[in-house]
């Protein structure tokens, strides 16, 4: 099948492989993202670890994390490929003086960097939970009343105590940063690349990607923030949070 | 002067320009000084007047190309200041005038760079990489004799006039030099899509495609990666929208060609 | 010498026809076995490598230009004409014809410019088959609008970038013949010597660009398409890089040069605005259907414009002198190029000229932007206004274009027979770079047409008829004549290169150009012409004993490629001047100020001047000898001009 390798080593069939895995791993964020949100529900944690349990026994998204796998390792490995492609096409004689800011945007340059402190931040972001949770077996349990959900993970715990260390509420932030700005450039790349353009959408595209960028981003940095500034180490409101946090969570 | 701004004081420069002796060679910046340079004059103009200076003093004048000198030939080629063409936007360097500039001021000038155009000598590259991707399938396969009446084929205006923006590529290569990934996607897209959008373009359509950008590949351009560095900086205002065609093409071709290969 | 202009017998209408039909052909296996070189790759040599290609012949092209795609063809701005009638307004063949002859004022042959109307028609049909994205209208069909010099509109486009819609699609055309390996490209070589065995040309010689090497080139016909010759002026519209040099070996080896003083001054040019000026840009002449012509009526009015102390923009109606439509009331704006730029040369003769040079006139836009709207005129003349706009900083939406004629085309060129062939058997030559089509005034879209016409289909047919003739065995690059032909390149480039002075290639040609444009331009005397042939001879003294340029012969040197075509220049002027002075009369571009009418119009000698003047090389520095081909009108009344 030689005209399938071609057509994806190609440099148009790389940049498409980065496109649909890339918007493939925008839907994974809005998943993660909606089930994350249970971590600001005011039960200690019981929808959040009982999502988290699901999560990571269903065996439908079992199968799908599989996809998840090869989305995140082809992004990589494309990107590895086509950066390596580009620097030998530029050559080894650079610009003395060269001005691209004038003629572009930051971010579009440097997908590279962003991506590879997203990287980082998922490897230490999946030893802390992900490995925890699914391979090492020593979070503290749920324990309470439910026989169902007693000897369930409490991974909510888990996530109040990390969050209570400021070099891992920072790694996390920083990382949202760089989330945000990879989907400024990225969200509406995607779009083009896989020549998803009309005088009539794109326009709209653009700005939904720039929203998308913000709106995901500020909410995954809102999670470590939230709890570093303002729970105790149960992950309950501390008294000195602002009213407004309290009259929310009364209101849940 | 016939020029509207007749006060326009010459201007003094320091110029720090590539010298390079043959595509071997090493290269380095040297620096010159020019002087009384009329605001009035263009970039090229400007470099006349080094050249001269440089002959008379019996050093060898700076190589660069050049033709029309009216921007559409797109001999012309040099990175001014950290941009193709220089600063002012939609211009070509022989349409650069000396009143963007002011007097003292230090320019910059380099060839392209891009491992596909080597450098000739100085500032002139080699782009017959250009002409290699359009004898790839940049064409309609029509003989000379026997095309049908010119008004046979209505082609309606706003498409005419689309494949027409597409078509006033001039193949100078700013988009290259410009690229982050020195790609040549700007300038291949502009000729399939010019030829995608026109009747007469579409019994070879999955083939050129297929052809053209297995020609950039080999050619050693680098793939796109939507920075729009290309689009800001083409003279004659070659739009993104072409990329996407171009992806578009190539993706709907590599799905429902017959072509094995 | 007499000159076989070779034209075939029979009614005008039928002698492409019957031609075509007579010329002997090459049977399709025998194409492979022949190689015909073309030089030159705009729109006559590339049309013509590209059809050659397809029918067959192997064919080496060459072009000193980086890619073919950069050769000036590529800055034609307005259009193309064709006698399609598709606008129902009573254009035909005979009609083009017709406006042909008499627009080059009645100094070109007739069968020649019939068989140009005729196959105009195919002209853009293929074009379009190729994808050239011609202006169209909303039902989908192809645009037309009217250009200087015709009554109809007839004029194809594609925007203001009609040249260069129409050299992409002639490079397209070559580009697959490169690639099907039928054209071998030649890019950045520069032809330097025809190379003649037994009389007949075989070959060439030509200059690496890049790595210097002189190589010689066999083929069994050499087609030169080389463009025209307008730089010799220094300041023309033509590319920096437009040279004579291929047509003039071509001459030194027998070809024979048709009217070389036939230069075409085109009127709607930016003014020169000092002294570094390296070369002039045209404003299309399309801009003449839209744009009216004035001056300042008074010459105080004139002055107060040049000394800034009034805007042209504030000057009353009643104040203007609208001299084109004043003088031509049928033609108003839209005359010939040549009466065009004669009557702007006039009117600031006499003092009304404007800019702080008063070497311009008004080009005014104001009246179409009030009738149709700023958004209107700039779809039609966008790319221009803003060209105009960079280089003179002034916008023409709010205040008019100032312009002034300026060289532009040169209708001269090597003599050619109806089959294209020169004065040197198997040498051809197409487009601006032969004399035919023209006459002493070329009209606007025409030269794109001629360019294409001869290469896309005349040379196919006719260069057949040679071939079928010669027999089909390889050319001997052994012959000593190629060895002879490298020899003397050779030695011309180490002489350039020795003498070692103190004045630049660029010094001379601007010396050449002064003289050029101030004793051979736009109005000419006996006196100025006799003067000029004395400082152009003093000038290429000088030049060979004070010539500066540096470096070697084996390397990318563009000094050195630049003396060289300067050198050739400054052996043509003296041509020119002496073509000149030999045509006592005035026609067309040729304007004679000994022969004019009371009105100031040229004055035509057609019982002493009906010819082309075709000279022949004696040697060097030797008086050329004057070769005469009548021409003889059988279809048009020779006339008066008259665009009144």
């Amino acid at each position: 099948m030689s005209w399938i390798s071609k057509t994806f080593t190609s440099s148009i069939g790389r940049k498409i492989i980065m496109a649909l895995t890339g918007l493939f791993l925008c839907s994974f964020l809005v998943v993660h993202l909606i089930g994350n949100l249970q971590l600001f529900k005011h039960d200690q944690g019981a929808a959040f670890n009982v999502y988290s349990h699901f999560m990571g026994t269903n065996p439908i998204i079992r199968t799908i994390e599989w996809g998840l796998v090869l989305g995140f390792g082809f992004h990589i490995y494309e990107a590895l490929m086509l950066t390596r492609r580009n620097k030998a096409a530029r050559g080894a004689q650079g610009y003395v003086s060269n001005h691209s800011e004038q003629n572009s945007e930051w971010t579009s340059r440097n997908m590279g960097i962003l991506g590879t402190i997203i990287l980082i931040f998922l490897i230490v972001h999946l030893y802390n939970f992900f490995w925890r949770a699914r391979f090492a077996g020593n979070l503290p349990k749920m324990g309470g009343a439910d026989p169902l959900t007693s000897d369930y993970d409490n991974l909510y715990m888990a996530v109040v105590s990390s969050f209570h260390i400021w070099w891992y509420v920072l790694l996390y932030v920083a990382a949202q940063i760089s989330l945000g700005y990879h989907l400024w450039h990225g969200f509406r790349s995607g779009f083009q690349t896989l020549g998803l353009n009309h005088r009539k959408y794109t326009p709209a595209i653009k700005y939904v990607g720039y929203t998308f960028a913000v709106v995901v981003s500020a909410a995954f940095a809102a999670m470590p923030l939230y709890f570093f500034l303002f729970t105790d180490a149960q992950g309950e409101l501390a008294t000195n949070a602002p009213a407004l946090l309290h009259s929310v969570a009364a209101a849940f | 002067m016939a020029g509207s701004n007749p006060n326009a004081k010459p201007m003094n420069l320091t110029l720090n320009v590539w010298r390079q002796p043959n595509r071997q060679a090493q290269g380095k910046i040297v620096e010159y000084h020019v002087k009384d340079i009329s605001p009035d004059m263009s970039f090229l103009e400007m470099l006349d007047v080094l050249n001269e200076d440089l002959l008379h003093a019996g050093q060898d004048p700076v190589a660069f190309d050049h033709d029309c000198r009216e921007g559409i030939c797109g001999s012309c080629d040099l990175f001014i200041n950290g941009r193709s063409h220089g600063p002012e936007k939609g211009t070509t360097t022989c349409q650069l005038h000396m009143r963007k500039f002011s007097d003292g001021d230090t320019i910059t000038i380099e060839p392209w760079r891009a491992n596909a155009f080597p450098v000739n000598k100085d500032l002139s590259v080699d782009r017959s990489a250009f002409d290699r991707i359009i004898q790839a399938g940049g064409y309609v396969s029509v003989n000379t004799g026997g095309a049908p009446d010119g008004n046979e084929i209505p082609i309606p205006k706003e498409i005419s006039d689309r494949a027409f923006e597409a078509a006033t590529c001039i193949g100078c290569g700013a988009c290259v030099a410009a690229c982050k990934n020195a790609s040549a996607m700007l300038f291949v897209s502009a000729k399939v899509s010019q030829l995608a959008l026109l009747p007469q373009g579409n019994v070879e359509r999955k083939t050129r495609v297929e052809n053209m950008v297995a020609q950039m590949d080999k050619e050693g351009f680098g793939a796109c990666t939507n920075i729009g560095s290309c689009a800001a900086e083409c003279p004659v205002g070659i739009s993104l929208e072409n990329i996407a065609i171009l992806n578009r093409e190539f993706l709907a071709a590599k799905a429902t060609s017959n072509n094995l290969a | 010498m007499l000159l076989d202009s070779k034209i075939p017998e029979g009614p005008l209408a039928e002698k492409w026809e019957k031609h075509k039909f007579n010329v002997k052909l090459v049977n399709p296996a025998n194409k492979r076995k022949y190689d015909v070189i073309v030089v030159g790759t705009g729109l006559a040599g590339g049309a013509a490598a590209a059809s050659l290609a397809e029918l067959g012949y192997n064919v080496k092209a060459f072009t000193y230009h980086d890619s073919p795609r950069r050769a000036h063809s590529i800055a034609a701005q307005g259009g193309i004409n064709a006698a399609k009638n598709y606008q129902n307004d009573g254009d035909s063949v005979f009609r083009l014809f017709y406006d042909t002859i008499k627009g080059g004022d009645y100094r070109a042959r007739e069968a020649n410019v019939y068989r140009l109307a005729q196959v105009s028609v195919n002209i853009i049909d293929q074009c379009v088959a190729q994808g050239v994205p011609f202006a169209r209208e909303y039902g989908g069909l192809l645009a037309n609008r009217s250009f200087g010099g015709a009554q109809v509109s007839r004029t194809f486009y594609a925007r203001g970038q009609t040249g260069q819609q129409l050299l992409l699609g002639a490079y397209s055309a070559l580009s697959r013949q490169i690639a099907y390996g039928k054209v071998k490209m030649y890019t950045r070589s520069e032809m330097l010597d025809v190379v003649i065995v037994d009389g007949q040309a075989r070959g060439i010689v030509t200059r690496n660009l890049i790595t210097g090497e002189i190589e010689t080139h066999a083929a069994h016909a050499v087609v030169l398409a080389t463009g025209g010759y307008g730089n010799v002026f220094y300041l023309s519209t033509n590319a920096k890089y437009c040279n004579v040099t291929a047509a003039w070996r071509a001459h030194k080896k027998g070809a024979f040069f048709a009217n070389p003083c036939f230069t075409q001054i085109h009127p709607t040019c930016i003014p020169v605005s000092g002294d570094y000026q390296s070369k002039l840009t045209l404003m299309s002449e399309s801009l003449r259907n839209d744009g009216r012509v004035w001056v300042p009526k008074t010459v105080e009015m004139a002055e107060r414009v040049r000394k800034g102390q009034i805007k042209p923009q504030d000057i009353a109606e009643d104040d203007r002198d609208y001299f084109l439509e004043r003088k031509y009331p049928a033609f108003g704006n839209l005359v010939p190029r040549d009466v065009a730029s004669r009557n702007a040369k006039m009117m600031c003769d006499e003092g009304r000229g404007v800019g702080s040079t008063g070497l311009a006139v008004y080009l005014d836009f104001s009246e179409i932007i009030k009738r149709t709207g700023a958004d209107a005129v700039s779809q039609k003349y966008g790319n221009l206004f803003a060209m105009y706009e960079k280089i003179t900083d002034e916008d023409p939406y709010q205040m008019p274009m100032r312009i002034y004629p300026a060289v532009h085309y040169t209708m001269g060129g090597l003599w050619v027979d109806y089959n294209l062939q020169t004065s040197v058997p198997g040498l051809y030559a197409t487009g601006e770079c032969n004399f035919s089509d023209h006459g002493a005034n070329r009209l606007g879209a025409s030269a794109l047409m001629q360019g294409l016409a001869d290469g896309y289909f005349v040379i196919p047919y006719t260069i057949g008829d040679y071939l079928a003739q010669t027999p089909p065995k390889p050319v001997d690059t052994n012959h000593p004549a190629f060895a002879e032909s490298k020899a003397y390149v050779q030695a011309r480039t180490e002489q350039l290169l020795s003498i070692k002075g103190t004045r630049t290639p660029t010094q001379f040609h601007k010396a050449l150009g002064h003289i050029m444009w101030e004793y051979c331009g736009m109005a000419r005397t006996a006196e100025g012409l006799k003067h000029a042939k004395g400082e152009i001879q003093k000038l290429r003294k000088e030049f060979w004993q004070d010539l500066k340029i540096t470096g070697t012969g084996e390397e990318l040197n563009q000094a050195l490629e630049n003396a060289g075509r300067v050198a050739d220049f400054l052996e043509l002027g003296e041509l020119m001047v002496d073509d000149a002075l030999n045509r006592n009369e005035s026609c067309g571009g040729h304007f004679r100020e000994e022969y004019q009418t009371p009105e100031g119009e040229a004055l035509r000698d057609d019982e002493n001047y009906a010819y082309v003047a075709a000279w022949e090389y004696q040697g060097d520095n030797q008086p050329e000898k004057l070769n005469k081909e009548e021409l003889t009108f059988e279809n048009v009344k020779l006339t008066q001009r008259s665009y009144k």
